[in-house]
């Protein structure tokens, strides 16, 4: 029994949310899920190891959400959005966890999306049939 | 007979309805994106349509990986927004119309598309941030809307041509229906992003040109890409731009083009703002 390969799986520093992916960490994705209500935030403050294991999160899945290791987590195939209901109130942004993927400062992080805005207004100018301003 | 009077594609992401609600929109980062939201809701002044579908992706309120369908209706008289796990006021509710939501539901059914019924369906900032963007708050919503969700959190997600198909078929679906109507259709998401991984942080600028131009004048362009080459170029979370073809689909394809918005980054997007109008509309 093996994954299917797919024409994604060479894309460089990606992880595509399929099946490979989502099947071994569905029990983290359901606790993730289950921030969607405020008691449940609260049940999981007050003792985050049981939360965890009533949601049959175990060995190196229960270690990353006790120790709040969202990076570990995506790598372990935490879906990003999911992930964002537990790491963004607690004060990781997703753009936060992008740069720790990197290595670099989350400033470093926004200034790189800065830069990608470089001449924009000149471009859109050129191609004459864009508003700008 | 329901008359679709065009369509507005829009970004949903999250930064936008926070942007909103924190009073930010002429805030110098935020200007630019916002300003050129204008011309695209003075045209809906002008359109005035008595509901909007609005084509988006839930992103885990609605939908948890244990079902994902891969295109779900809303089939309801009322949507409701919720937290999504950060604590936020809920936006007031969306008033639907159940009977043209059965209609379009029983119509694609019968050309094929075997679409998700859902007769409660919570909506998230994906279906709630592009009207936010072009009516702005309101206790009561100026239009009633029905969501159209696709799947393109889990793969496999549909490819651009499916959804350039089921957009016919949404159309089709509109025009049989008897009652008078004139319809809009938000087409949401993209544009080019990619949040996880080393990759994260990636915007294509020209990819999203081609994208914008080719999506109101040619949209069978886009479906000679699967879609691991269009995460190649947009990034992972740049494939919900193939939802923009639904709208493209329903429309003519001889549809004016009324407005053509362009910026990024914004948060860690591209974010185009196109509003297409159908021969005869107005």
């Amino acid at each position: 029994m093996n994954w299917k390969k797919h024409d994604y799986d060479d894309i460089p520093g990606t992880y595509v949310f399929d099946g490979e992916r989502a099947h071994p960490s569905y029990a983290l994705n359901k606790l993730l899920f289950s921030f969607n209500e405020d008691d449940n935030r609260k049940e999981f403050d007050q003792d985050p190891a049981a939360y965890c294991d009533k949601f049959n999160v175990t060995g190196k899945y229960k270690q990353a959400v006790l120790e709040n290791d969202f990076l570990g987590m995506l790598r372990m195939g935490a879906n990003i959005y999911f992930m964002a209901k537990m790491a963004v109130p607690r004060g990781t942004s997703v753009q936060d966890a992008g740069a720790a993927f990197q290595g670099i400062t989350t400033a470093e992080f926004q200034q790189n999306l800065l830069d990608k805005g470089i001449g924009l207004e000149e471009k859109l100018k050129n191609r004459g049939d864009y508003w700008n301003g | 007979m329901a008359k679709i009077i065009g369509g507005i594609t829009s970004s949903h992401i999250p930064a936008v309805g926070n942007a909103i609600s924190n009073n930010l929109t002429q805030d110098p980062y935020w200007k630019r994106f916002f300003d050129g939201y204008g011309p695209a809701k003075e045209w809906l002044e002008k359109a005035k349509p008595d509901l909007i579908i609005v084509v988006y992706n839930d992103h885990g309120l609605n939908f948890f990986l244990d079902k994902v369908p891969t295109f779900a209706l809303g089939c309801a008289d009322m949507y409701e927004n919720a937290d999504e796990g950060w604590g936020l006021k809920p936006t007031a509710p969306f008033k639907g119309n159940a009977p043209l939501s059965w209609h379009i539901a029983e119509s694609l059914i019968e050309q094929e598309f075997d679409i998700c019924t859902c007769q409660e369906m919570k909506v998230d900032h994906g279906f709630v941030n592009p009207i936010r963007a072009l009516y702005g708050d309101h206790e009561v919503w100026p239009v009633p809307a029905i969501p159209l969700a696709v799947n393109t959190v889990q793969h496999p997600v549909p490819t651009a041509a499916r959804c350039l198909k089921l957009g016919r078929a949404l159309g089709k679906a509109l025009e049989s229906y008897p009652e008078d109507l004139r319809v809009v259709i938000f087409g949401t998401g993209g544009m080019s992003h990619q949040l996880q991984g080393e990759r994260a942080g990636i915007i294509d600028v020209e990819f999203d040109l081609e994208c914008m131009d080719k999506i109101a004048t040619d949209p069978e362009w886009i479906t000679q890409f699967s879609n691991a080459e269009i995460m190649r170029r947009a990034g992972t979370e740049g494939i919900e731009t193939i939802m923009w073809l639904v709208m493209r689909g329903a429309l003519a394809d001889d549809a004016k083009v009324i407005h053509k918005h362009y910026h990024a980054p914004i948060s860690n997007t591209g974010a185009g703002v196109l509003v297409l109008e159908n021969p005869d509309a107005m």
